[in-house]
């Protein structure tokens, strides 16, 4: 007998009502505006803009309040976004030793040419819950300095000048960029698609295999060469125009680490590096990157594979999280002819199973 | 390309820049106190993305880093001029008032009040506002000092 399942329909629409409901939460209580998720809760913005790989605040906002906070919810709400809109084209590489530096530390050298700058962070904050934010707090406008001849070049090229540090890769100019968006991943995967898997990637992943790899599964020995966070203006080649249009600019964070240094015969032994590079200010996202594009580089270098975080096929399948929760997910989709099927097969066998052995006990009073 | 030319496009360059960086309403104030130009749409302004790259390590070969949503329009003045505005984000009015822009940059008679009316003024509002930033980050600057410990 055929029986269709039909009914959730109505089910559906309502639960659906309800979790908007849910969402708008107590209704004596006001509505959060998407300004106010941009402007005050700033960092779950960036996370959802680096993890959703499109800059836009406004969206990236609106999709933490659709998602109720939720932000691998609202990540994947702009990912779908993003597939509504065509593609114009690709920036010109951003210049990030440009950047308007709003925060910009080395770990490495503490006289660095234009200082060490603190920026907003919640370093040497002694993690206290203030009481003072629950009740309405407006602070105190900011100190301001001698900002004045104060260039910041990055320290990797400080170091690169000494041959102290290997050289950025350099790529052909009329090479093709790899993109993970248009293309399905190969692996062997080559650097450029690291990269890019890894700035969108879950920063939790990323944290964690960044973590391993200090606790010894492919150590690499990392200094936080430098970390800068602050704005990078973004160029367009405009056919139309005939010259690259400037866009505006895009906040960015930045991580150089240094790494264990190498040598053979033939070359002089030199520290080796990772790179980090995110939307928004994403100082963790950014580090544990670098530290994974370094294990990724294992092979590469012709270091020993023994760790998950060197494992470029396992790092990169498992990173996005847009991709990750929807298989986990979809389990508690119906599987019910699935489960059924199972179902019948496991009866059968435990049938032949009591059966066998109700039938073990005769033989051998028989014997 | 000849020096004018490429001086020409400099200019028109920095003005985008300034543009880019300037909030909607402003540009919108300030082009209108100007008095537009007569103009026809080249282009219906649209929303669409860009694929932003950055380099490996910061100066080597480039990479995709995730992309931006953009606004682009363009115009044509009646006096012929081509102008194109090309904006992040997802303000079509913008890129349309920066489309304008351009093709008055690129007119004789019309750069020198987009200079003065539109340009000048959010330029100088942009440097007010950068230097304010530099100064607050500046403010954040660690200066070590080194203290003498025992009998010197």
């Amino acid at each position: 007998m055929y029986v269709a399942v039909k009914g959730g329909e109505r089910a559906i629409e309502n639960a659906h009502r309800l979790l908007a409901h849910e969402r708008r939460g107590d209704r004596d209580v006001p509505e959060v505006s998407i300004a106010q998720i941009s402007e005050q809760l700033s960092l779950g913005v960036d996370r959802v803009m680096a993890e959703g790989s499109l800059y836009d605040r406004e969206l990236a906002a609106l999709a933490i309040k659709q998602s109720r906070g939720d932000l691998i919810e609202a990540i994947f709400l702009v990912r779908a976004f993003r597939a509504t809109l065509p593609r114009f084209g690709a920036t010109e590489p951003v210049d990030t030793g440009e950047m308007q530096v709003r925060r910009r530390i080395s770990s490495t050298f503490k006289d660095i040419p234009g200082g060490q700058i603190l920026g907003p962070t919640f370093d040497y904050t002694h993690r206290l819950l203030d009481p003072q934010l629950a009740e309405g707090f407006a602070p105190e406008g900011p100190m301001v300095g001698d900002a004045s001849g104060a260039a910041t070049p990055r320290v990797t090229d400080i170091l690169g000048r000494d041959g102290l540090i290997e050289p950025s890769p350099q790529g052909r100019a009329d090479a093709i960029v790899g993109d993970l968006t248009r293309e399905p991943l190969d692996f062997p995967a080559e650097r450029d698609l690291r990269l890019q898997n890894l700035a969108r990637a879950d920063e939790g992943f990323l944290l964690a295999l960044g973590y391993s790899t200090q606790r010894g599964y492919g150590r690499n020995h990392p200094f936080a060469g430098e970390i800068r966070f602050g704005e990078v203006e973004v160029e367009f080649m405009a056919e139309d125009a005939g010259f690259a249009v400037p866009l505006g600019s895009i906040t960015l964070t930045e991580c150089q680490m240094v790494n264990q240094f190498k040598g053979s015969a033939t070359e002089a032994p030199c520290f080796t590096r990772g790179y980090g590079l995110a939307f928004g200010q994403s100082e963790r996202k950014t580090m544990s990157m670098a530290l994974v594009d370094r294990s990724l580089r294992a092979r590469e270098l012709g270091e020993e594979l023994i760790a998950p975080a060197q494992d470029e096929e396992f790092v990169m399948s498992h990173s996005d999280n847009v991709q990750a929760t929807g298989f986990v997910e979809h389990l508690k989709l119906p599987h019910y002819v699935d489960f059924q099927s199972e179902l019948g097969l496991l009866r059968k066998l435990r049938k032949e199973f009591a059966d066998a052995t109700a039938a073990a006990p005769m033989r051998e009073a028989a014997e | 390309m000849t020096a004018t030319e490429s001086s020409k496009q400099a200019r028109r360059k920095a003005a985008m820049a300034v543009l880019a960086h300037s909030a909607s309403a402003e540009i919108s104030a300030r082009l209108e106190a100007a008095a537009l130009p007569a103009h026809q749409t080249l282009r219906e302004p649209e929303n669409g993305l860009v694929m932003v790259r950055g380099r490996i390590g910061g100066d080597g070969a480039a990479f995709n880093l995730g992309e931006a949503t953009v606004s682009r329009a363009a115009v044509r003045l009646s006096t012929g001029e081509v102008g194109f505005g090309y904006v992040l984000g997802r303000d079509k009015q913008k890129a349309a008032m920066m489309a304008l822009c351009d093709a008055m940059v690129q007119s004789e008679e019309l750069a020198g009040l987009a200079e003065e009316q539109v340009i000048a003024p959010l330029r100088a509002a942009l440097s007010t506002k950068r230097e304010r930033k530099a100064t607050e980050a500046a403010a954040t600057r660690v200066d070590f000092y080194t203290l003498v410990r025992g009998e010197s």
